[in-house]
């Protein structure tokens, strides 16, 4: 009898190409994604050695993060990021990489498209020079983020060096709340096992109400993997991640998909197989979640009160807590609902897709955003705003009062001039709440599509179950 | 690739868990498309005001810490994002050791890769060395990476766990892509068995 295995190590295991005596594994990558920021100087790396990239057929770039998300036809104002957004164009074409651009109906944020398109397969090893690369992980690849040195030796060599990474069971067991949603599940996670709780680990989420989830929503959880320090997160291939897959522009087609069905088959843990570490969730005990702090892994239930740095024993956590809620301009034992707020942004590779959006637009429908609120929607990809603007829900959000944008990282990150101003308050559907992240001394509440659309409404943090 | 073999340095106490990339340098500096400058941004947000001076309070801007090489942090170093811009910050200001007792996994990967040593401590040992550079700023610790020790002004010696493969490429300066191509055989092999 064979040994039983996890999802993890037969995806490991069938990408190793070699493995020399004390030293990392040669991993070989299936598919590799590009964006503007983390790889300008991976490619100047190549130029220097003169080395061409091995398999521009596995490499796909867009751009997403420095980018505007205004109307595309207007110039790119940002000089240094217009100059670095020309480095990635300059980029592929010397390199003859797919590049979906400024003009393609297809661009969008890098961790949306790759879905999108079926780039993304199970049983795949995919990595990109960005950390939510785990959001892959939702189909049972096994993808996760690189840096830029890294970035240049996969372009060279379409392998990496890697040490195999330990394995975290997390099951959620039951069936959720109305008004809880993967975003709560992932944010709970982190709230109990901290921010670098998964360090070194590559979790597998599994259970009943994993099972239950679409693929958007398991793309939504397995993204902030990374949030509690996880190489990867991953999902067992199933019906429901081959009827999202079936189709798509570079899904496998006819007798070859046939023969790939087959073999995604085989790939979900093996019973019996063991983990290095597990942790159960009752989904019938999540409410909706709300960060308070300066890192993803400060969340409370929203009907919870600010914790008080002193009742918290060890003096580092102490000062941590402390620096947070004087960063935050919150109140130990606080209640976070009524909390006012200035900004809502929903969007980001966590939480701007269609199912996303029509969460969003299931509250924002025949309400107005409160008076003062500045509500930024910014779908995942231009395909996305194009599907949601079939369905209205464009309409809905620009009635209600919201901006709807074109798509990119936007708030998430910055980068470009989707910021919040010094001191505001933002309620955030994406994945990081540290200091300064959605633009210099802003404060971000991390929350689900569903609970940032309740505060556009309300002017606060709102518990959204009082709004369906 | 950048080597490390020993350092002797004054530490720089950061007493925060948690120091996450975008705090190491934020994102508004991650539009450049070459690696120099960095370190002018480094911890740019804790460092300078709003009028780009610098903050009088921050410990790097303390006469006392100046020109130290080894960054003293609390837990959890480097988490976030993968953005390489971070060791790329600490190394363009002059750092060449980071200790602390963990570092997120990208954060190491890309440390490594450019001379950065992370030195992982157990937590007295963490608390013996911010009690060191609160009380004397001056002190200077020894690094030796062969043997893998931390030697403290008062003689003592602690051993700190590193993986012989990074060891050795630092050791070496091994220029990990040189040593990944020449798999390009089984590469080529692995490919023609799994197109």
């Amino acid at each position: 009898m064979t040994l039983p295995l996890t999802l993890f190590q037969k995806v490991w295991n069938a990408h190793v190409v070699a493995q020399e005596k004390d030293s990392p594994a040669v991993l070989y990558v299936d598919l590799h994604l590009v964006h503007e920021v983390t790889s300008p100087q991976a490619f100047t790396g190549l130029r220097s050695r003169g080395l061409k990239v091995r398999r521009p057929d596995k490499t796909v770039a867009t751009l997403d993060h420095s980018i505007p998300t205004h109307d595309p036809s207007l110039p790119i104002l940002d000089e240094i990021a217009a100059k670095q957004i020309a480095q990635m164009e300059t980029n592929a074409k010397d390199f003859g990489l797919k590049l979906y651009g400024m003009d393609s109906p297809h661009r969008g944020i890098v961790h949306v498209i790759g879905p999108e398109l079926g780039l993304t397969q199970p049983g795949m090893t995919i990595v990109c020079g960005d950390s939510h690369t785990s959001t892959h992980g939702a189909f049972g690849a096994l993808a996760f983020g690189i840096g830029t040195t890294e970035v240049e030796h996969v372009l060279a060599t379409q392998c990496l060096l890697q040490k195999q990474p330990k394995t975290f069971e997390v099951k959620i067991e039951g069936e959720l709340q109305k008004g809880v949603s993967a975003k709560d599940i992932i944010l709970a996670l982190l709230a109990k096992i901290g921010i670098g709780g998964a360090t070194g680990h590559v979790f597998e989420y599994r259970g009943s109400a994993i099972k239950n989830l679409d693929m958007e929503q398991r793309m939504t959880i397995c993204n902030m993997s990374i949030e509690g320090g996880a190489r990867a997160g991953m999902i067992a291939p199933d019906d429901v991640t081959f009827e999202y897959a079936a189709g798509r522009e570079f899904a496998p087609k006819g007798e070859v998909w046939e023969k790939a069905l087959l073999k995604w088959r085989q790939i979900p843990t093996d019973d019996g197989a063991t983990f290095d570490k597990t942790i159960t969730l009752n989904a019938g005990d999540l409410v909706p979640m709300i960060t308070y702090g300066t890192n993803p892994g400060m969340g409370m239930k929203i009907t919870d009160h600010v914790p008080d740095p002193n009742s918290v024993k060890d003096e580092s956590q102490k000062l941590a807590l402390t620096k947070a809620l004087s960063y935050m301009g919150l109140k130990p034992n606080q209640p976070m609902i009524g909390q006012p707020i200035n900004v809502v942004f929903i969007g980001s590779c966590t939480n701007s897709r269609l199912s996303d959006l029509r969460l969003a637009a299931s509250v924002l429908k025949d309400r107005k955003v409160a008076s003062g609120v500045r509500v930024l929607i910014v779908p995942g990809s231009q395909e996305i705003k194009k599907q949601a603007e079939q369905e209205g829900l464009d309409k809905i959000f620009k009635s209600a009062g919201a901006e709807w944008r074109e798509a990119g990282c936007s708030m998430c990150i910055a980068m470009n001039s989707d910021e919040i101003l010094p001191g505001q308050y933002c309620v955030s559907t994406s994945n990081r709440n540290f200091e300064g992240r959605q633009g210099k001394g802003g404060r971000t509440f991390l929350a689900s599509p569903l609970t940032a659309a309740a505060a556009a409404v309300t002017g606060k943090v709102t518990d959204v179950r009082t709004l369906l | 690739m950048a080597q490390f073999t020993s350092l002797t340095s004054r530490i720089i106490p950061l007493p925060i868990n948690d120091i996450d990339t975008d705090q190491i340098i934020p994102a508004r500096f991650l539009k450049a498309i070459s690696k120099d400058g960095m370190g002018n941004n480094l911890f740019a947000d804790w460092r300078y005001n709003t009028d780009g001076s610098p903050k009088k309070d921050f410990v790097l801007n303390k006469d006392d810490y100046k020109g130290a090489q080894i960054l003293l942090a609390g837990d959890n170093f480097g988490c976030g994002s993968s953005r390489e811009h971070a060791p790329w910050a600490l190394t363009g200001y002059g750092f060449r050791a980071v200790i602390s007792t963990s570092f997120a996994d990208i954060f190491r990967n890309n440390a490594l890769k450019n001379g950065l040593l992370p030195i992982i401590v157990d937590a007295e040992t963490h608390r013996d060395l911010f009690d060191l550079a609160d009380e004397s700023p001056r002190a200077e610790i020894g690094v030796d990476l062969a043997s893998q020790t931390l030697t403290l002004p008062n003689g003592k010696k602690v051993s700190f766990p590193i993986d012989g493969f990074a060891k050795t490429c630092l050791l070496e300066g091994v220029d990990e892509l040189g040593y990944l191509m020449k798999f390009a055989d089984k590469i080529a092999d692995y490919e023609s068995q799994h197109s």
